[in-house]
C-alpha cells in the first residue's frame, strides 16, 4: 500500500494483516513498551477542517513508535488564507515529510492530494466523501469484541446520509458479508447510489426508521450523531434531533456479546448509563484511533512489524 | 436509397470540412459545443436532427464546412456520442475516415458536475480527469472524488 484514499485501496488480506498487526502494536499503543520503529520518520499533519480525535490520534500514533510530526497548525494563520492552493501546501509538506495525514471540506482532496506528492497520503477525512482510517480502526474494535468482522449484523443509527464514517464502513462491512440494518429518519437515508452499490455487491440491508426492534439481534449498534451543521434548514433539523436515543434499559434483552459503537463526539443519541454496560464500547474506539492508525503508517512507510513486541509486564 | 443515404442527402453535400454522422437523436447541439460552434464562425455549419437510424433508432448529422477537426477535438464527441463516424471531405469525396477513440481516461474535456469536488476549487492546477467506467451506456466518473456524473449536466461543463 502506497497511499490510503479510499478502502478501495486496501485489499480484504491487506485489511485483515493490518488489524493483526494493529493487535500487535497493543503494548506500544499503551505504553507498556516503547518500540521507536518509525524513528526518523515525520509525518506532516494537514487539518484543514477542525478535527480532535483524528489529528490528535494520528500524532500519538506517530509519536509512540518514535516519530516526529509536523502540524499545519490552525488554516487561519498558515499559507492557505494568502491563497496557496492545496496543491502547492502539499508540494511543500511533501519536502518536509516521509507521510501525510489530510482532511479537507471538499471531496476528492486526499486523491488529489496523492497526485501531487510523492510521499503517500492517508485520507483523514474528504467532506462527505472518505474516511478510511476510522473505518479501519471501527473495523478493529469489531474485531476485539467478536475475534472476527465477518457475518455480523450490525445496526448503523442517526444520521447515514451526510456521514462519512458510515459510507466508508458500509462498503467494509458488506466486503466481509456483515448484514447492514439502516436506520434513520428519511430525510437522513443512506444516499440511493450507495445504497445501489451496497447491494450490486451482495449487501444485505433492511432500511428503517425504527431502531428498537432491531436492538435484540444485533452485534453491533453503532450510533451517529446528527449533524446540526449539515442542515440548511433550523427547522428541519429540530424535526429530526434526538430522534434517537440509546438507554441502558433499551439493552436488557440485547446479545451479552452485542457493542455500542460511535465516531464521538456524542450529543444525546447514547445516554451516560449506556457508559457502565458491558455494551459500551465508543471510548474503547476512540483508543483504537491510535493503535489501528500506528498500523496503518507502518505500512504506508513500508515498516515491518516484529512478530514479537512484549507485553503489559514489559518495562518501557 | 438507403434510410441512411437519404438522411444524408437532406442537405447538400459539402465540398471541403467534416461530416459527422450517427450522432444520438437530439444531441446535434450539445455536439457543436463541444466542438465550440457558436454561429460566430463565418463557415457553413448545417444540422440534421432527428431522422431514423438502424444503429440508434434516430441520429443526427452534424456538417462542418471548410473545416476538418482533429482526433483531438473528436474524441471529446465520446461523451455523447461514441458510436459517431467522421468523415474528412476534400473537394466532394471523402478524404479520410476517422473515428472516435475512446480511451479509459478523459482528460480536460469537462470539469467534475459536483462543486464541492476538488478539481472545482479554483485555482488548482492538476488537469480534470473523468474514467470512462462504461461505453454502452456511457458511465463516467471524477477521478479525484470518484463520484458519477450525470452526462446531461456534464456537457455543461465543458472545457
Amino acid at each position: 500500500m502506497n497511499s490510503l484514499i479510499t478502502m478501495n485501496d486496501l485489499t480484504n488480506e491487506d485489511i485483515h494483516r493490518i488489524l493483526v498487526n494493529a493487535e500487535k502494536l497493543l503494548p506500544i499503543a499503551k505504553g507498556n513498551v516503547y518500540l521507536p520503529l518509525l524513528r526518523g520518520k515525520i509525518l506532516g499533519n494537514l487539518f484543514f477542517e477542525p478535527s480532535t480525535r483524528t489529528r490528535m490520534s494520528f500524532e500519538t500514533a506517530m509519536k509512540r513508535l518514535g516519530g516526529e510530526v509536523v502540524n499545519l497548525g490552525a488554516v487561519a494563520s498558515s499559507s492557505v488564507v494568502k491563497g496557496e492552493t492545496l496543491h502547492d501546501t502539499i508540494r511543500m509538506v511533501d519536502g518536509y515529510s516521509d507521510v501525510i495525514a489530510l482532511r479537507h471540506p471538499l471531496q476528492g482532496a486526499a486523491q488529489y492530494a496523492s497526485d501531487c506528492a510523492k510521499v503517500p497520503i492517508a485520507n483523514a477525512g474528504d467532506g462527505a466523501g472518505h474516511h478510511p482510517t476510522q473505518t479501519m480502526l471501527d473495523l478493529f474494535t469489531i474485531k476485539q469484541a467478536h475475534n472476527k468482522i465477518e457475518n455480523l449484523n450490525v445496526v448503523l443509527v442517526g444520521d447515514l446520509r451526510f456521514g462519512r464514517t458510515v459510507h466508508s464502513l458500509s462498503y467494509a462491512l458488506v466486503r466481509f458479508g456483515c448484514k447492514l440494518t439502516l436506520v434513520s429518519p428519511e430525510s437522513l437515508r443512506l444516499p440511493d447510489d450507495i445504497v445501489n452499490e451496497l447491494k450490486s455487491q451482495g449487501g444485505e440491508l433492511i432500511v428503517t426508521d425504527e431502531l428498537k426492534p432491531h436492538l435484540d439481534d444485533a452485534d453491533v449498534v453503532y450510533m451517529t450523531r446528527i449533524q446540526k451543521e449539515r442542515f440548511p434548514d433550523e427547522d428541519e433539523y429540530f424535526r429530526v434531533a434526538g430522534i434517537y436515543k440509546l438507554t441502558a434499559s433499551d439493552l436488557s434483552s440485547s446479545k451479552k456479546e452485542m457493542i455500542v459503537m460511535h465516531p464521538l463526539p456524542r450529543v444525546d443519541e447514547i445516554n451516560p448509563d449506556v457508559d457502565s454496560t458491558r455494551h459500551a464500547a465508543y471510548f474503547e474506539q476512540a483508543f483504537n484511533g491510535v493503535v489501528t492508525r500506528m498500523a496503518l503508517l507502518c505500512e504506508m512507510l513500508n515498516i515491518p512489524i516484529p512478530n514479537e513486541i512484549g507485553g503489559e509486564n514489559d518495562e518501557c | 436509397m438507403s434510410a441512411d443515404e437519404q438522411s444524408m442527402r437532406r442537405v447538400t453535400a459539402i465540398r471541403n470540412g467534416t461530416v459527422i454522422d450517427h450522432i444520438p437523436g437530439g444531441m446535434v447541439l450539445e455536439a457543436l459545443q463541444i466542438f465550440n460552434v457558436d454561429g460566430r464562425q463565418s463557415n457553413p455549419i448545417s444540422l440534421v436532427m432527428n431522422v431514423p437510424s438502424r444503429k440508434l433508432g434516430t441520429k443526427d448529422i452534424l456538417k462542418i464546412e471548410d473545416r476538418e477537426l482533429t482526433q483531438d477535438e473528436l474524441d471529446r464527441l465520446a461523451l455523447i456520442a461514441p458510436m459517431a463516424s467522421v468523415s474528412i471531405i476534400r473537394n466532394y469525396s471523402v478524404a479520410e475516415k476517422l473515428s472516435i477513440k475512446l480511451s479509459d481516461e478523459m482528460t480536460n474535456v469537462a470539469h467534475c458536475v459536483y462543486s464541492n469536488c476538488i478539481s472545482n476549487a479554483i485555482r488548482e492546477p492538476l488537469p480534470h480527469r473523468l474514467k470512462v467506467l462504461n461505453t454502452n451506456p456511457m458511465t463516467l466518473q471524477c477521478h479525484y472524488c470518484g463520484r458519477n456524473q450525470n452526462l446531461e449536466r456534464l456537457v455543461e461543463n465543458l472545457l
